[in-house]
């Protein structure tokens, strides 16, 4: 039996709270200080603008073609290799005068014209700043949503003292996923935040699956104080832990290296929040939920009360 | 006895994998590359013209694999991209202007396959390439409008009752009349309120003066800008479809947006010019009785008239503010040549309404001169809170002497070039648009990007697949192959569901595909780590497996249930690429828990179920 921990080992989770404590502290706070200091690079999808890709057919020189946007009136373009030298793209804000529709036709003329060689147009986003507030508006209403449907869910499931813990281990998740991209200014589009709440669905799963073994034991173990249960069935479920969070990280990383640019910070979004999220959902969840003073008492099956009402004539 | 599944479950996971495999085959099939032959303007696509172009392609030595109608257009097969080069000269000179044509790929599913519902995934814009845009409808203007409209309408009501008025003037949602003393005034109210039954009428005194204000009630408004909304709709589409598109997308999006999908455009500069334009043609009568040049120095101009430009040479000129027709009325344009000058022309014909007001006025007014308005609105700029900054540009581009009544057909001239006629014509076949509209979002993704998204998305999903399942197998051993074969089968089943559905698989979308294949082994790992636990503390194999399925049972569900409100609120909250990935996971979420629940446990039955079994391979 292969076995990558002994399940005989008991590892004294609750006992490094404190210790897990400073730790999602620390980061909580540099996530926030660069949140509020810098915020977030939003891509075009937020901010309006447009972005453009072109293919060259040779290695060409940034600069060069950063010269040739200046002299064409676009000195405000950035400029970037986007995967290979070969490929460039090339952003824009909004601007007065022109039809903003028309902007990326007239950049890539401008660039074709100066092109050795074939110049294709391989990408047009274009974004008006209106929508690009409400996808914003829709993006945080979306995380809203789905932490409340979620913290309902678990609530009714379990208790709420397990729905406070969960969505206490999803808001560390998302905080400290955020903070990342702060704190690197990678670009944060919107499959970024397809990424931020694919994030949240998995940590969840995590987190679900060790209250379920918590309620188990809480239900099943008669000995031991709550601290003591809830680290028996944080190691109970290490080991599933450990492995899904290995598959689904081995997809990730064929995701970011083979899946092209364009999905990039999505993989990279998802690779660090499973980390984060595997440990939340040992460290944070059950440690809030512990923090709550949920004991065996909250968990003892109700259904017998109630099967004793229907028998009654 | 433990571990056996009864026969209809067995029969069960062998029919829902036979569906999955059925639905997921079309996707195996190569395409064909094609072109699509589509009516404009009420052309029918027949048998006939399937013959001519039959025959026509035949003659010119294209070789043709094969012809089929469908959904009113002819699809036209061809066995190498190389035929379908060639096919398109011999095409487009066998047309004429009544049909549109566009180069397509069309999938290569048998016909036994389709007949059952096979069709291939539907792929999005940015693994097939094309062009998307959203456009804005402009509703502030279209009310103004319809107020605008309205006005007129007031004086011509005012006018045939004998009331006299003071000035007509729009105010908002709504229109001030003025009168010259309270009699007058409480007339027109009685007459106004009986004319406009849908307007708000209420009396106003202002400032000294007796006013009558009519309002556009809530429904009105509404009503109004549904009609704006619906028209443009109709009006892109006709675009659309002159443009030849294969496969074109055209759909409401909330209360005053259109989606427009194009896939496989490659012009984008194009697409957006003919779509965008909102150049419409107005016929007015030339105010003869007074001087333009001294109205636009004293900047009086005479009521009853607007003050225009002539494009030719700057010139000012007043117009009578009531139109004869508008583009709304003009049924059919083509472009062309005047015979006499040589100059670009479009020759218009009316709807029966245009017809007989254009007959009225031109009778009534033979040896006057009539003017032909160019109206188009463009964006100069953007104000501080980003919005468009629009103005309309209306310029008189031709006016000339009625020689004598006409109606139906009349021609235009004046135009500056032949491309501007052709263009013209087109937008006025299509119909004008009722309000002018804004692009606000524009994505573009050229065919060789979306070529390699496909490769790149396709071959993360295998090397991710391969080593997930190395992974399995080397844990788990033998269970690790169950998995691995739910892993397989879900896979299946995901692209057999999407290409059921007809969801759109976008890139996003094989993101979340490679997520699910991630995920899904979440359920068989759970379920094995509960049978090895039940092995340490002493089960026997067949309890220990029976146990292990049980108890991973409810936290599977809770974990799923969990993530699948994810996705849902996903789906329903975001927008585009968002939305290809929530579908992707939310079906990958469902059809793993059939595959690595019961899939699983139909295979650990089969091999394990109803022996004596001393060790398991786990």
């Amino acid at each position: 039996m292969h076995q990558i921990l002994s399940s005989t080992r008991n590892i004294d989770f609750m006992g490094q709270r404190k210790l897990a404590m400073f730790f999602s502290g620390a980061l909580i706070v540099i996530a926030l200080t660069s949140l509020l200091l810098r915020g977030l690079s939003f891509g075009i999808d937020f901010t309006g603008g447009t972005l453009i890709e072109v293919g060259y057919e040779q290695p060409v020189e940034l600069d060069a073609v950063r010269k040739v946007l200046a002299e064409n009136g676009f000195e405000d373009a950035q400029v970037q290799q986007f995967g290979t030298p070969r490929d460039l793209l090339i952003r824009l804000a909004p601007r007065e005068g022109v039809k903003s529709s028309e902007l990326s036709d007239k950049v890539f003329a401008a660039l074709k014209q100066a092109a050795e060689g074939k110049l294709e147009l391989r990408r047009v986003e274009f974004v008006g700043p209106q929508v690009g507030d409400e996808l914003t508006e829709d993006g945080a209403l979306a995380v809203l949503v789905a932490l409340m449907a979620i913290l309902m869910y678990v609530a009714v499931r379990f208790e709420w003292r397990f729905a406070v813990g969960s969505v206490a281990a999803l808001v560390h998740d998302v905080i400290i996923t955020l903070g990342f991209f702060s704190v690197t200014q990678l670009e944060f589009d919107l499959t970024v935040l397809a990424a931020v709440l694919a994030v949240i669905g998995y940590s969840l799963n995590d987190t679900i699956v060790v209250f379920d073994r918590i309620r188990e034991n809480f239900r099943k173990i008669r000995k031991g104080d709550s601290e003591q249960i809830i680290n028996t069935s944080l190691n109970q479920t290490l080991s599933r832990t450990l492995i899904t969070s290995l598959t689904t990280l081995i997809v990730l990383l064929a995701l970011f290296f083979l899946g092209g640019e364009i999905i990039h910070n999505f993989s990279l979004a998802l690779i660090l929040g499973i980390v984060v999220g595997t440990y939340s959902s040992i460290y944070v969840a059950s440690t809030t939920a512990l923090a709550l003073g949920v004991s065996k008492a909250d968990l003892m099956p109700v259904q017998k009360e109630g099967a004793r009402l229907d028998d009654m004539p | 006895m433990l571990n056996q599944y009864p026969l209809w479950k067995n029969l069960m996971v062998v029919l829902v994998l036979l569906l999955g495999l059925l639905y997921a085959l079309p996707n195996l099939y190569g395409q064909d590359p094609a072109v699509a032959v589509s009516g404009v303007r009420g052309a029918v696509v027949d048998e006939a013209l399937q013959q001519k172009l039959e025959k026509a392609l035949k003659e010119a030595g294209v070789a043709v694999k094969s012809m089929e109608m469908k959904d009113g257009r002819l699809l036209i097969r061809f066995g190498s991209t190389t035929d379908q080069q060639k096919s398109q000269h011999v095409i487009a000179n066998t047309l004429g202007e009544n049909y549109s044509y566009a180069l397509t790929m069309a999938a290569n599913v048998p016909g036994w396959l389709t007949a059952l519902g096979g069709q291939p995934m539907n792929l999005g814009l940015d693994l097939r390439g094309g062009i998307h845009v959203l456009i804005d409808v402009d509703m502030e203007t279209a009310i103004k409008d319809k107020v605008e409209a309205y006005t007129g309408d007031i004086r011509t009501a005012l006018r045939n009752n004998k009331i006299r008025y003071l000035t007509v003037k729009a105010e908002g949602e709504g229109i001030n009349i003025k009168f010259k003393d309270e009699k007058t005034r409480d007339k027109a109210l009685d007459v106004l309120a009986e004319e406009f039954r849908n307007l708000g009428v209420e009396p106003l005194e202002k400032d000294g003066a007796w006013y009558v204000r009519m309002i556009m009630p809530p429904a009105e408004i509404r009503a109004t800008k549904k009609f704006a909304l619906q028209q443009n709709i109709t009006t892109i589409r006709n675009r659309v479809n002159a443009l030849g598109v294969a496969e074109p997308l055209v759909q409401q999006q909330g209360e005053r947006r259109i989606v427009v999908e194009l896939p496989g455009v490659q012009d984008p500069t194009q697409v957006k010019n003919i779509l965008g334009a909102t150049a419409t043609l107005e016929y007015r009568l030339v105010d003869t009785e007074h001087d333009a040049f001294e109205a636009k120095e004293s900047g009086k101009i005479p009521p009853g008239s607007r003050l225009y430009r002539v494009r030719e040479d700057g010139r000012p000129i007043l117009l009578k503010k009531r139109v004869i027709v508008t583009g709304n009325q003009i049924t059919d344009a083509a472009s062309g040549f005047d015979q006499r000058s040589g100059s670009p022309m479009v020759t218009v014909s009316l709807d029966s309404k245009g017809a007989r007001r254009m007959r009225n006025v031109t009778t009534e007014n033979v040896g006057k001169p009539m003017a032909v308005v160019f109206k188009e609105t463009r964006v100069v700029g953007r104000d501080a809170e980003g919005k468009p900054v629009k103005r309309q540009v209306e310029e008189v581009i031709s006016v000339a002497n009625i020689l004598e009544p006409f109606g139906r057909r009349f021609q235009t001239t004046g135009l500056d070039s032949p491309q501007e006629a052709h263009e013209l014509a087109l937008l006025l076949r299509a119909g004008a648009l009722a309000a002018p509209i804004d692009i606000v979002e524009e994505r573009t993704i050229g065919p060789s990007l979306g070529a390699d998204n496909i490769k790149q998305g396709f071959l993360s999903v295998v090397i991710g697949l391969l080593l997930v399942m190395v992974f399995m197998v080397a844990y788990y051993r033998v269970f690790g192959l169950f998995a691995d074969a739910a892993l397989i089968t879900n896979l299946v089943l995901i692209v057999a569901i999407l290409s059921l559905l007809q969801a759109t698989l976008t890139l996003p979308g094989i993101a979340g595909i490679v997520l699910t294949v991630g995920m899904a082994v979440d359920a068989n790992v759970l379920i094995y780590e509960r049978i090895r636990e039940e092995l340490r503390v002493g089960s026997t194999p067949q309890a220990a497996i029976h146990a292990g399925y049980e108890k991973a049972f409810s936290t599977i569900m809770d974990a799923n249930i969990t993530t699948l409100i994810a996705a849902v609120v996903l789906f329903s909250i975001g927008s585009g690429p968002v939305k290809g990935f929530a579908v992707t996971l939310a079906i990958g979420i469902i059809t793993s828990m059939f595959t690595s629940i019961v899939g699983t446990r139909a295979l650990v039955n089969l091999v394990y179920g109803g022996k004596r079994v001393k060790k398991l391979a786990i």
